[in-house]
């Protein structure tokens, strides 16, 4: 069966040229970067040659490039390591209520060491207000950590308002951007953030390679304590293959970028157009405007989410959900309830994120098919019988 | 796959689906807000479960159970049918994943209900509306407490207290520690029995 992968949020297929670009470093090149015969020498080069091309991506200069081995090891270190590096300044956290779980759980986790955190509030669109983020500001916060954009909604957040608002504030400021590298431009001068998350698994790069940029000057406190590696900031021998394939991932991404986003959002506003103008009872979450190129997400009433991306695996379509029962945890969508939407409603989340490969064609399937399978759940569902009953006359 | 073939096939094809306008009993559990909800009908002829209907709001192993629930009772006696106990349910599924445990005690509980509501109208002098949960004493929780259904905050009294928002009665699993259904005989959280 013909499948439409539509979860880049989950995981990207890994471009055929970074893929070349590790194999090298699984097979013959097997040396440690840190020695200094030529084996470890000529991998350095090429993990040297990766973090400038990362940097590239978001206008950082190499140096200011840590890998890490994830997008939330990366927002770790940027909270933990930069809020214990800053303990003596001050304890106090500004985040959105919006933010990735490595986030919001490394603050709850920082909070036992005796931080306090003030969560900022999203509006019905996910959008923060950076008035709000200058209103939580106190004497004693040092770090301001507001995300790039949500990949469960697909707002793009005004990052680069909330920096100026906290600039002369003697705060860093911190974005998580692991949804919105290599799909948005991004530029940390312009942004004028301290630190930026990003991974490689976003934009068809391996898993297990990421990085932080951290500005040059700023301090940080490493989660790994260990060796020299990443200017001592993150010790352990450096998963090689990994990184050279996120550089290779970076560059290309970097060079197709402009291209990929325009194909996307048209392909994305052909979905949301769609589905909205096709089907009753279905609300699209997040923004029209100021939205994630490749994201397009909806809650669609009377069904549930799981039972959704159930039914369109076995039409051969791949999605994910924030309903609380496609989750482990059992936990709606933190994102969903701090937009206001009611429970009942965002257990029909549903969250289609294109590939740069998508086709006009696969989101025409996409939208086709939605309609059975809405329509069957409904069938099945006491509260849609329940609704039908309350609008007879 | 999370679901066993099984699952997936009563997921795909329900058995059972719909309403009885003529139902001689209903029985409804869940709640959409906690994740799942059911309702079940039957119809009963001669002490048996003669037809049963069900509509569910929920995940794939929430349509499952109940289309499976709705299998395993058609044609028994009110006793038989009373005795299908979650286990048994989530057995013939082929297993189902711990933390979607609770989705079988929704579907037997939803048939036990329609079988009781059944009772009470065939009952002689039987008039009475259901009473309503005694609304207890609340002592106030620490901020841990959450509803492992919807996320609200929970109150109540030390070992057993209620979601505000679902007023499901819950109790600390003694497994895992997390608060799970009174009445179910698993654990939401890490399917471990919490009833002797």
């Amino acid at each position: 069966m013909k499948r439409v992968y539509l979860d880049r949020i989950a995981a990207t297929p890994l471009h055929p040229e970074a893929f070349a670009a590790m194999l090298p470093f699984l097979k013959e090149s097997f040396g440690n970067p840190q020695s200094l015969h030529r084996d470890g020498q000529a991998v350095l080069e090429a993990t040297e040659e990766a973090r400038e091309r990362v940097a590239a991506l978001i206008g950082a200069s190499a140096a200011e490039i840590v890998f890490t081995a994830s997008g939330s090891e990366a927002n770790n270190l940027a909270l933990k390591g930069l809020a214990l590096a800053s303990r003596v300044k001050g304890t106090h956290i500004v985040v959105s209520a919006v933010e990735h779980l490595s986030v919001l759980n490394a603050v709850k986790g920082l909070e036992k060491l005796g931080f306090s955190s003030t969560v900022v509030p999203v509006d019905g669109e996910g959008f923060v207000d950076p008035a709000a983020v200058e209103k939580a500001l106190t004497p004693k916060t040092t770090i301001v950590s507001v995300m790039l954009a949500n990949s469960e909604v697909g707002t793009i957040e005004p990052v680069a308002e909330i920096a100026a608002l906290c600039k002369g504030r003697n705060v860093l400021v911190h974005t998580d951007a692991v949804a919105a590298a290599g799909s948005v431009p991004l530029d940390v001068g312009a942004l004028g953030v301290d630190a930026l998350s990003l991974a490689g698994d976003q934009f068809f790069g391996p898993k297990g390679a990421a990085a932080l940029f951290l500005k040059k000057g700023t301090r940080v406190l490493p989660l790994i304590d260990g060796g020299v590696q990443e200017g001592g900031r993150r010790g352990g021998t450096e998963n090689v293959a990994g990184i050279v394939g996120f550089g290779r991932a970076a560059e290309i991404a970097r060079a197709e970028l402009a291209g990929r986003a325009a194909q996307a959002a048209a392909l994305r506003d052909r979905l949301i157009d769609g589905v909205l103008g096709t089907y009753d009872h279905v609300v699209l979450t997040g923004p029209r405007a100021r939205r994630l190129p490749h994201q397009a997400s909806f809650c669609i009433r009377f069904v549930e989410g799981e039972a959704l991306l159930l039914s369109l695996d076995m039409k051969g379509i791949a999605v994910s959900s924030g309903s609380a029962c496609s989750s482990k945890s059992l936990k709606a969508s933190h994102v969903l309830l701090a937009m206001g939407l009611d429970h009942e409603l965002a257990q029909g989340s549903l969250v289609f994120s294109l590939l740069a490969d998508t086709t006009t064609e696969d989101i025409d399937y996409v939208i086709a098919s939605l309609g059975p399978v809405i329509d069957r759940l409904r069938k099945m569902s006491p509260t849609y019988t329940a609704f039908l009953k309350e609008r007879l006359p | 796959m999370i679901y066993s073939e099984k699952v997936m096939d009563h997921f795909a094809n329900p058995r059972n689906v719909g309403t009885l306008p003529d139902a001689d009993g209903v029985g409804q559990v869940g709640n959409p807000v906690c994740g799942d909800m059911m309702s079940f009908y039957i119809k009963v002829k001669d002490g048996r479960l003669a037809d049963i209907k069900f509509q569910t709001f929920g995940c794939g192993a929430a349509i499952a159970v109940s289309s499976m629930v709705s299998e395993m009772a058609i044609g028994k006696t009110l006793a038989e049918a009373n005795a299908i106990t979650n286990e048994k349910v989530a057995e013939e599924l082929g297993g189902l994943p711990k933390n979607k445990m609770h989705c079988s005690n929704l579907g037997a509980d939803a048939l036990h209900k329609a079988i009781e509501d059944y009772e009470r109208k065939s009952a002689p002098g039987a008039a009475a509306g259901i009473a309503a949960p005694a609304a207890s004493e609340h002592d106030e929780h620490d901020e841990d407490c959450i509803c492992p259904y919807c996320d609200g905050p929970v109150e109540g009294l030390e070992d057993v207290c209620a979601c505000n928002h679902c007023e499901i009665e819950l109790v600390e699993c003694p497994s895992c520690g997390n608060y799970t259904n009174k009445a179910g005989e698993t654990c939401v959280s890490c399917g471990a029995k919490t009833s002797a």
